[in-house]
C-alpha cells in the first residue's frame, strides 16, 4: 500500500538545510498495522508529513496505493489517504461544528448525502446526533479526538496516517481510543502507519514496526520479536529497557 | 402572573441558547453569539460606547424626524443665537439651528465611517491572509508595498489625495481608505503566520482543499475578530481624520452639516458665540470616545485568549 524507497526528508535551504529523514526504505502491505517508534526529533512524523504529502523537500521515491507521490499535493490521494493529528486541540477548527469540520471534506471532494454521511461517521467512532453542533471548546480531549478520526475516515481512505493520535489524552481515554482505531481497522478494511513514541502502544496496535533514530531506521522487526527481547539493535533494546522491561508490569 | 410566564419564557429562551448539544446549527450559533453577547454585557464601559454608537446610527437616520428645524435653510435674523428652548444648542452665522445640523452631521459622519470601513477592512483582510498564507515571494511583494503605505503618514497622504482628486467627501474618504488598510493587512498576516501551522489546515490540505478555500473557510473567520476591534478602535481616527479635512475644507463642502466644517465655521466667534464651534466639537468628542469604549469591549469579548 505505501512504498518507501530512499526517502530523505530536510527542512531549510542552503546553509540551514537541515536532514529530517535519511535513506528510509519500506514498504506496508494492504490491511497491515505498521509502527515508527522513536524519540521526539527521530524524523518519524517527517516520514508521515512526507507521505501525506505536507512536507515540501523530499527525495526518493513515494508511492501509495502503487501510485508515486509526485512534488505537489494531488486531490486524488485525498480519498486514498488520511491523517490523524497528535493534538486534538489544534487539529479541530475552533470556529466550525462537529457538523461543519465533518462535512468540509465532502463539500471539497464533491459528495452528496452529507448528512447521512456525517451521521455515520459519528456513529462509527461512538459519537452520538448530541455532538453534531458542538463546538470544539464543548468537546473532551477524547471526543476531538474521535471527532478528527471522523473527519479522517468520512472520505473512506484506504490508509489512515496516525501521528501519536493518544499521546496528548488522559490513560483511560487513551486506551478507549486505540480500542476504537483496532476496531475501525477491522471495520474499514485499513492500512494504519502509527507513529509512537510508546512501545507499548504500538505493540498493542502493530504486527510489525521500524524504530528511527536520527533520521535513519536502525531496525525493522516484528512485535513478537519485541516479547521475546530478540532485538538487535542496542537502541532498541535501549528503548525497551527505558519501557519498564516492558511486559513485566503489562 | 404575567410576569412570571415571561420569566419562566426568558428562562427557556436562555436554557435554548446555552443548550450543551445544540439540535441545529442555528442554534449553535446563537449560542456562541449569546456567550460573546454576555461578555460583552457585562462591561459597563463597553456597553456605553454601544449606546453611544447607537444613537449615533439612530441620529443618522431619523436626523429629519428628531429635529424640525433644517439643516441648510437659513434665516439670517436669528443668527448666532445662544442655546435657548427654540435652538437647544444656538444657531451659528446663517441662522441655522445647530442641532439640527449636528444630527445631519451624524449621517456624513456615518457615511465615512462605514465606507472606509467597507474599502479598507476587507482589503486589508484579504491582503494579508493570501501573504501570510502562501509566503514566500507572495508575502514579500504584498508586505512591501504594505510598507510603502504604512510609511505614509495618514493625514498628509489624505491632505496631498484631496489636494490633487479636489475636495469633498468622497475623496476624503478614498484618501483615508488608501492609508486606513496597511495595519489590517499585519494584524492578519500575523494571524495568518499562526492559525497556517494548525493541525486543521493540515487537514484541509489532506482534504484536497485549494489555497483559496482554506484561506476563505478556515483563516478568515479567525482574523475577522481581531479585525473587527482594530477596525471600530480606529473609526475613532477616522472621524477625527475627516473633520480634520472638513475643518481645513477639504472634506464636506459648505453647506453640509458636515463636523469638522462646522468647528472652521464657528472658529471665528469662539470669544463671544463659543457655542457655534464647541458643539460640532463635543459631537465628535462623544462619538470618537463611543467608537473607543465600543472597540475595548469587544476586544475584551472577543480576544481568543481569554476564552
Amino acid at each position: 500500500m505505501i512504498e518507501l524507497k530512499d526517502l530523505e526528508v530536510w527542512y531549510g535551504r542552503g546553509a540551514d538545510r537541515r536532514a529530517a529523514v535519511q535513506g528510509v526504505t519500506l514498504r506496508l502491505e494492504a490491511g497491515e498495522s505498521y509502527g515508527l517508534v522513536g524519540e521526539s526529533g527521530s524524523g518519524k512524523s517527517t516520514i508521515l508529513c512526507a507521505v501525506a504529502g505536507l512536507a515540501r523537500d523530499w527525495r526518493g521515491e513515494i508511492r501509495v496505493g502503487g501510485r508515486a507521490r509526485g512534488r505537489g499535493r494531488k486531490s486524488v490521494f485525498a480519498r486514498q489517504l488520511q491523517m490523524v493529528f497528535q493534538d486534538p486541540y489544534g487539529s479541530l477548527h475552533p470556529r466550525h461544528t462537529v457538523e461543519t469540520t465533518l462535512a468540509e471534506p465532502l463539500h471539497i471532494q464533491r459528495l452528496g448525502g452529507v448528512t447521512e454521511r456525517v451521521g455515520a461517521a459519528l456513529d462509527a467512532v461512538g459519537l452520538s446526533g448530541a455532538f453534531r453542533y458542538r463546538y470544539p471548546h464543548q468537546l473532551s480531549g477524547g471526543q476531538r479526538q474521535r471527532v478528527a478520526i471522523a473527519r479522517a475516515l468520512i472520505l473512506k481512505p484506504k490508509i489512515l496516517l496516525l501521528d501519536e493520535p493518544t499521546s496528548a489524552l488522559d490513560v483511560s481515554v487513551q486506551a478507549e481510543v486505540l480500542n476504537l482505531l483496532v476496531r475501525l481497522k477491522e471495520e474499514f478494511r485499513l492500512t494504519y502507519l502509527f507513529v509512537s513514541h510508546d512501545l507499548g502502544v504500538v505493540a498493542h496496535m502493530c504486527e510489525r514496526f521500524a524504530v528511527m533514530q536520527e533520521g535513519r531506521i536502525v531496525e525493522e522487526t516484528e512485535v513478537g520479536n519485541l516479547r521475546r527481547g530478540a532485538l538487535s539493535h542496542p537502541f532498541t533494546r535501549e528503548l525497551r529497557q527505558a519501557y519498564g522491561g516492558y511486559r513485566r508490569h503489562g | 402572573m404575567a410576569e412570571v410566564a415571561i420569566k419562566s419564557q426568558d428562562f427557556r429562551l436562555k436554557a435554548w441558547l446555552l443548550d450543551d448539544s445544540p439540535g441545529s446549527a442555528l442554534q449553535a450559533r446563537l449560542g456562541r453569539f449569546y456567550l460573546g453577547w454576555r461578555a460583552f454585557a457585562r462591561n459597563p464601559l463597553a456597553m456605553t460606547g454601544l449606546a453611544i454608537v447607537l444613537a449615533l446610527v439612530i441620529a443618522a437616520i431619523f436626523a429629519p424626524w428628531l429635529s424640525e428645524a433644517s439643516p441648510l435653510e437659513q434665516a439670517l435674523e436669528r443668527r448666532l443665537e445662544p442655546p435657548s428652548a427654540a435652538h437647544w444648542l444656538g444657531t451659528d452665522p446663517f441662522g441655522r439651528d445647530i442641532l439640527s445640523r449636528i444630527l445631519h452631521g451624524a449621517r456624513i459622519t456615518l457615511y465615512i465611517v462605514l465606507l472606509v470601513t467597507l474599502l479598507s477592512a476587507p482589503f486589508g483582510l484579504v491582503v494579508g491572509c493570501v501573504a501570510g498564507y502562501f509566503g514566500g515571494w507572495v508575502d514579500r511583494a504584498l508586505m512591501r508595498l504594505t510598507d510603502v503605505f504604512l510609511a505614509f503618514p495618514k493625514l498628509i497622504l489624505a491632505l496631498a489625495l484631496v489636494a490633487a482628486l479636489g475636495p469633498g467627501v468622497e475623496n476624503a474618504v478614498a484618501a483615508i481608505a488608501l492609508t486606513a488598510w496597511p495595519p489590517y493587512a499585519r494584524i492578519a498576516r500575523a494571524e495568518t503566520l499562526v492559525i497556517r501551522e494548525s493541525g486543521y489546515i493540515d487537514a484541509a490540505r489532506l482534504q484536497g482543499a485549494s489555497g483559496a478555500r482554506i484561506i476563505w473557510k478556515q483563516v478568515m473567520p479567525l482574523c475577522t475578530s481581531s479585525l473587527i476591534v482594530r477596525v471600530t478602535l480606529d473609526m475613532a481616527g477616522v472621524i477625527l481624520i475627516a473633520a480634520g479635512l472638513g475643518f481645513l475644507g477639504l472634506g464636506a463642502q459648505p453647506p453640509e452639516p458636515e463636523w469638522g466644517a462646522m468647528i472652521a465655521e464657528g472658529r471665528r466667534f469662539i470669544i463671544d458665540q463659543w457655542w457655534v464651534a464647541t458643539m460640532p466639537g463635543i459631537a465628535i468628542l462623544i462619538v470618537s470616545l463611543g467608537f473607543n469604549l465600543l472597540g475595548d469591549g469587544l476586544r475584551d469579548a472577543l480576544d481568543p485568549r481569554q476564552r
